[in-house]
């Protein structure tokens, strides 16, 4: 098979993709790494409010250096700001805007995600000695759409987009979109259906980088 | 006159004993009572179980433990903590991986709700969180509007150590921006719950309707030198 020239997204591109498609008006949380940088990419003008599982509804840009506030910071533990007509909370009512289903999107980070919509994120074995769990098992049940962005494939190749996940669950069939480095794909019923595909990559070359069984929309 | 300042570290810790449930706050050190825990690490209180939301941060290899829990844990007085995250290259990692501290590492908002249950007197709760992982083994499973939700319980502690921004003698409290974080849930959850204070207030100086936490959850206060939080990679070993 030849290949054709393709750029696949970076973390930005990927941050970038998914930016375009949160409407004003949503309240999101945003998980770390590149969920973190989709903030970067909402226009000014568009008011979606940054939902922080530290107890920040309202999150603003990063800081400037000239004016510290080592008392704000997000779930990234970085130095943040807060809008005018945010919010500070404590961490019970934080998760109650998670877990209470009041969160119109979260957009977590994954390792592999599964046709049914099944999401890995937090450990890539039942038995490793460091357990991550944070926020992640909450958002992924709580909030009322789940979007995952991560490499459509492994550093080594291996496919992200599986028939079944292989490492841990975050939690079943949470998952209804997921931005790749490649493509963006829903979540439904008949599996995975393919929304688009960077310039330059076929559907047969996308679905030959995935275990899953993609559909055409 | 009720008066519930302390008038030093001593005074503060008094009475906490070994194999103690310590509920510790924070986020990132940000609403952390580092001066507080400096008190325990003092104190000498051992078998300590802590609750907090970190268990500590990434170490360099060969590192000194870097943050107070850490050299708690270092100093061999925790058997067991309940987190959110244990790091693997961190030194709760590193004691967990050699069997020499116990982990039940759960959804961070499993925790803050299993100890805002404990300070409102609820015993336990369903939650559809951790349904279907590894979180659910060994707890009771029922389905509820048609989702599987697992039961947790509530989460006491018997000291609850707090960091506030501004107090009054009567106890109550109100916090700095993020630094709110787990310090209000904590506090009604402690048996005993101790609370360092940037700033000292007179009695109606935090407007009612402005009190965040309420004089009734707080037993000790002890005024400290307001210190900036500290971040990760920031490098202090304090």
């Amino acid at each position: 098979m030849s290949e054709t020239a393709f750029k696949p997204l970076g973390r930005n591109g990927m941050a970038a993709r998914a930016a375009l498609d949160i409407p004003e008006g949503w309240y999101v949380n945003l998980g770390i790494g590149i969920p973190t940088l989709i903030a970067d990419h909402i226009p000014a003008e568009r008011e979606v409010i940054i939902h922080s599982e530290n107890g920040v509804l309202g999150v603003g840009p990063a800081q400037e250096a000239h004016r510290p506030n080592p008392w704000l910071v997000n779930a990234s533990t970085h130095r943040v700001t807060i809008r005018p007509g945010g919010a500070f909370v404590d961490h019970a009512d934080s998760f109650a805007m998670v877990r209470g289903g009041h969160l119109d999107l979260c957009v977590l980070g994954g390792f592999q995600v599964a046709e049914n919509g099944d999401l890995a994120n937090w450990a890539h074995s039942a038995t490793e000695a460091g357990r991550q769990i944070g926020g992640a098992m909450d958002l992924a049940v709580g909030a009322k759409r789940v979007w995952v962005v991560m490499e459509h494939n492994t550093k080594d190749g291996a496919p992200r987009i599986l028939k079944h996940c292989a490492y841990p669950l975050t939690a079943a069939r949470c998952v209804s979109r997921v931005y790749t480095s490649l493509a963006v794909l829903d979540v439904t019923e008949r599996g995975f259906i393919v929304v688009d595909i960077i310039p330059g990559l076929s559907f047969e070359e996308l679905q030959a980088r995935s275990e899953a069984t993609l559909h055409r929309a | 006159m009720i008066d519930k300042f302390v008038r030093s570290m001593a005074e503060a810790m008094n009475g906490i004993r070994d194999g103690s449930t310590i509920l510790i706050p924070g986020f990132g050190e940000v609403g952390q009572p580092n001066a507080l825990l400096e008190g325990l690490i003092e104190q000498g209180a051992t078998n300590l179980t802590l609750v907090v939301n970190s268990a500590g941060r990434v170490l360099p290899p060969g590192a000194p433990p870097n943050g107070h829990v850490a050299r708690l844990i270092d100093a061999g007085r925790v058997k067991k903590v309940i987190t959110s995250f244990v790091r693997a290259n961190s030194t709760a990692g590193a004691w967990v991986k050699a069997g020499k501290l116990e982990a039940e590492v759960i959804p961070q908002g499993t925790l803050a709700e299993r100890i805002r249950a404990a300070g409102a007197g609820v015993p336990a709760f369903f939650t559809p969180t951790g349904a279907n992982t590894l979180v659910a083994e060994g707890k009771e499973v029922r389905e509820y509007n048609g989702r599987p939700c697992i039961l947790e319980l509530a989460l006491p502690g018997d000291v609850a150590l707090i960091e506030a921004w501004s107090a009054d003698r009567w106890g109550n409290l109100v916090f700095r921006d993020s630094a709110r974080n787990f310090n209000p849930i904590m506090a009604m959850a402690g048996r005993l719950t101790i609370v360092q204070t940037a700033h000292v207030v007179d009695l109606g100086q935090i407007p009612a309707n402005e009190v965040i936490t309420p004089g009734i959850f707080v037993d000790r206060i002890l005024r400290v030198p307001a210190n900036e939080p500290v971040l990760p990679g920031q490098g202090s070993n304090s």
